[in-house]
């Protein structure tokens, strides 16, 4: 394990800062767990509390017969060439994270995918929460500084048992000239929690995911929040699916996204499928600068006890915002940046501190940009 | 404190305020009169240096400098305040966030002054989202108790409001104003805008003035002109041409 540290710490001054401000900490402090993959390497894994298993994909797939169950079963693997590519695969990289039934633990297990040299960095990630179980994840998704072309495909399949909770931050820094197409999705069961959190603040060339959830079992509830700015050249097509197939399920799909000249297509859909269902859809854009800021919140309705909302605005910064601010005694960009921090800033129920305050910190760390 | 000299204001190409002279010493508090539309708000939104009012013709002159074309923050930082009357509200924008943004280095009193002012729990609130009327006059004041302006404008501290509030209200502006110190060693000063005179009650007002059409017609006792709005309404100063 030493070897693998070492490897870890011979990263770049500069690699190291993406890394920390994707919500990694080297030294692991405040995690329960982590696993780094460096390209196709899976250069660290470990877990320090009993109640979770963190497994390299192969690892767990030769342990675990029944795994088999869930690998492949929520992703298609010819829903598209992405999910081709990872499938065909000899050697499948990527982790599996099993909470075991009934454990609980508020530290966070973290995973760091990191694109170095690879042109094409593949993964395929399994998460489980069985019964009762309380499982915080923060993948910080990176590409090294000095890599310049390059592009991450990842599979990732989210079970929430009966009573189990599953919270996952994700936190992208990627580079220019990267491309990203992350095919996620979950089922959760009775009264579970899932809620998904996607950060993007910096320069990347194509991100395109449409993660789903299934909510099959009673009182299950997911939220998905994203806060994300579209730098030039940069295109962010986003959304969400959820599917209230229980009674009394819930969704909450919320976005935040700023374009200082990049495209971003914000789009969520909830589908209420049985009585006593509800969703809500809040999507906001802010155009910084000329670009690209396109809603799509879609709510179907199938039965007459579904209730379902959104809301929808796209615009620019009020002037008697500014104003309002400058008359305490901003200066007319502090004051802006100021608005703009506002605007980004999504308090997510049920998130334990230490995660929302590493979101704030993601957003803060690019606030200088604006 | 403040003079205004001979000052022309547009809207657009629409003159709103003509010919408006107005003197405000150290340690005076003025009231400023008028029915509605008659240009009050307008005057000292120009004083503050919002983007839509155009000064034509005059000056500001704010501690002897001449602030006419300076931009809103550097008139705030040279210590001119404004407690709005009807404030925007900024989405996703904490009010505890913004007290500590404009707080320069004094973060911490950020909680102390809240508490005064019953808003500990707004602290985490997007401001002015939801807000009733009295809590919005109470995070106005407790902005202006951060900002510690020498020259605050009050734009009807009173509308809105209810009684329990209004009490909390005037005592604290009241103290934004030194009211609670000796007249000789007073070094604030403020401009009120009042309807009802309520705030008076808080508050003792040095000089009045009433505006009509733009301009300010008239100057005197504050109280007695508030007594003579309330028993004739506003009709005798609209037909009163007498400077």
């Amino acid at each position: 394990m030493q070897k693998d540290i070492e490897e870890l710490e011979s990263l770049s001054v500069e690699d190291r800062k993406r890394l920390a401000i994707s919500g990694l900490e080297l030294d692991s402090l405040n995690r329960c767990g982590s696993f780094f993959q460096i390209d196709q390497e899976i250069v660290h894994m470990s877990c320090e509390y009993e109640g979770i298993e963190v497994l390299t994909l192969e690892g767990a797939l030769a342990k675990h017969e029944w795994l088999e169950q869930y690998y492949w079963k929520l992703v298609q693997k010819d829903k598209d060439e992405y999910t081709r590519f990872v499938a065909d695969q000899k050697h499948p990289k990527g982790y599996v994270v099993i909470a075991k039934k009934g454990s609980k633990n508020i530290l966070p297990l973290q995973t760091c995918l990191f694109l170095a040299h690879e042109s094409i960095q593949h993964v395929h990630n399994i998460i489980i929460a069985e019964e009762g179980a309380e499982l915080h994840l923060i993948t910080g998704c990176a590409s090294s500084a000095s890599t310049e072309h390059g592009a991450h495909y990842g599979v990732t399949e989210f079970y929430v048992g009966k009573n189990a909770r599953i919270s996952t931050t994700m936190i992208h820094t990627w580079g220019e000239n990267i491309e990203v197409y992350p095919r996620s999705a979950a089922k959760i069961e009775e009264n579970g929690t899932f809620l998904s959190n996607y950060v993007a603040m910096s320069p990347v060339k194509n991100v395109q995911m449409y993660p789903v959830a299934e909510l099959v079992g009673e009182h299950a509830v997911a939220r998905f929040n994203s806060v994300v700015v579209a730098m030039p050249g940069s295109c962010l097509d986003l959304g969400s699916r959820t599917i209230l197939s229980a009674n009394n399920t819930s969704a909450e799909l919320i976005s935040r996204a700023i374009t200082r000249g990049g495209t971003v297509i914000a789009r969520a859909h909830i589908l209420g499928e049985v009585e006593d269902t509800r969703g809500h859809i809040e999507c906001k854009g802010l155009i910084l600068e000329d670009g690209i800021i396109h809603a799509v919140p879609e709510i179907e309705g199938w039965v007459t006890g579904t209730e379902l909302s959104h809301e929808a605005a796209v615009g620019k910064i009020a002037h008697e915002e500014i104003e309002y601010l400058m008359s305490r005694g901003l200066d007319e960009d502090e004051a802006t940046a100021t608005i703009i921090r506002g605007f980004l800033d999504v308090k997510i129920e049920g998130l334990p501190e230490m995660l929302q305050k590493q979101i704030d910190a993601a957003i803060d760390a690019a606030e200088s940009g604006f | 404190m403040i003079r205004i000299e001979d000052l022309h204001v547009e809207i657009g190409d629409r003159e709103v305020l003509r010919d408006i002279n107005l003197h405000i010493g150290e340690g005076e508090t003025h009231v400023l009169m008028g029915p509605n539309g008659s240009g009050k708000t307008t005057l000292i939104r120009t004083i503050m240096g919002f983007a839509d009012y155009h000064v034509t013709e005059g000056a500001i002159v704010y501690r002897g400098r001449d602030i006419t074309n300076l931009p809103i923050h550097e008139r705030a930082r040279y210590g001119i305040g404004l407690m709005f009357q009807r404030p925007p509200t900024i989405a996703g924008l904490k009010l505890g966030k913004m007290l500590v943004a404009t707080s320069g280095n004094r973060p911490e009193e950020v909680a102390e002054y809240a508490a005064a002012m019953n808003m500990a729990e707004f602290l985490e609130r997007d401001i002015n989202a939801g807000f009733s009327g009295g809590e919005i006059k109470r995070s106005e004041v407790l902005q202006l108790m951060i900002q510690q302006p020498d020259f605050v404008m009050l734009d009807e501290p009173e509308s809105g409001v209810d009684l329990e509030n209004i009490s909390l209200i005037g005592s604290a502006i009241a103290k934004l104003l030194e009211k609670d110190r000796h007249i000789v060693s007073r070094h604030k000063s403020g401009l009120i805008i009042t309807h009802t005179g309520y705030i008076l009650d808080y508050i003792e007002a040095d000089a009045g003035h009433m505006m009509c059409d733009g301009e300010i017609r008239c100057h005197g006792n504050a109280r007695e002109m508030l007594q003579l709005i309330k028993a004739k309404g506003y009709r005798e100063c609209i037909e009163c041409k007498k400077i």
